[in-house]
């Protein structure tokens, strides 16, 4: 039996899911520092790949989003 | 499918600027994530960015122009010139008695201009003590990222002529 109220474990879930954005954020920036870096260097065929990756890492980000806020809308509207 | 809350009877503001201190944590969250995810926006568009740069760059025309004499200067002597255009700064070492080389003289951390060590055969910026390879450019130590643009040589009637930039991107 789970003793945790609906409060307390939407606020767990949403925690989670900051620190996973905050992972992804941190490797995007990366990401991008790293194309800049090879794009100045004459390196152009790094761009594709890059942006390619970047644009799934904003997707799993906005998906995280879509769920924190789903979570936000329902724990409080069961209040 | 609701892509994002479910329509609330409650007024927006009540929602979003509630007195319950539960709630408040619950907004505070929420705002911050938007925030994260508009910055993870931010970055995509900076790769996109990049990547409209890349398909729409056209390869650069340059000029030939004649930098020095077969001979002007000593084995281990340099000559600056200024090469494709009158503020780009480069520097012709003869390295050997046939061997020339010449590079862009911005250094690729912050444009100070780099000069050549003759005992130590490589190419030093006093700036922020990065060094570069002499034979390529490449980076040898210190905190530039990237070789050297290297001006490629061609000699006609005992000239050096410089035909092009080698290694440039922008």
């Amino acid at each position: 039996m789970n003793s945790n109220p609906p409060q307390k474990r939407g606020l767990t879930a949403i925690d989670g899911a900051m620190v996973l954005i905050i992972i992804l954020l941190i490797v995007q920036i990366w990401l991008l520092s790293a194309t800049l870096e090879s794009y100045l260097a004459g390196h152009r065929e790094a761009a594709i790949p890059g942006a390619i990756i970047s644009a799934i890492l904003f997707a799993a980000c906005f998906a995280l989003y879509r769920f924190v806020d789903r979570i936000d809308s329902e724990v409080r509207r069961r209040e | 499918m609701s892509w994002f809350r479910k329509p609330s009877s409650a007024p927006l503001w009540r929602d979003e600027f509630s007195v319950f201190t539960a709630d408040e944590r619950y907004v505070n969250r929420r705002q911050f994530t938007k925030f994260l995810t508009l910055t993870s926006f931010g970055m995509m568009v900076g790769n996109l960015w990049i990547l409209t740069k890349s398909v729409l760059h056209r390869e650069a025309s340059y000029p030939r122009v004649a930098i020095a004499a077969i001979g002007e200067i000593p084995v281990g002597g340099v000559k600056t010139f200024n090469y494709p255009g009158a503020n780009d700064p480069c520097i012709l070492v003869r390295t050997g008695s046939d061997n020339y080389v010449a590079y862009s003289q911005k250094c690729t951390h912050l444009s100070c201009a780099v000069y050549y060590e003759n005992e130590q055969n490589r190419l030093e910026c006093p700036c922020h003590q990065g060094f570069f390879s002499i034979t390529d450019g490449a980076v040898l130590q210190g905190p530039p990222q990237r070789a050297l643009p290297r001006v490629a040589l061609e000699n006609k009637d005992g000239q050096l002529v410089a035909i092009r930039m080698e290694g440039e991107s922008v």
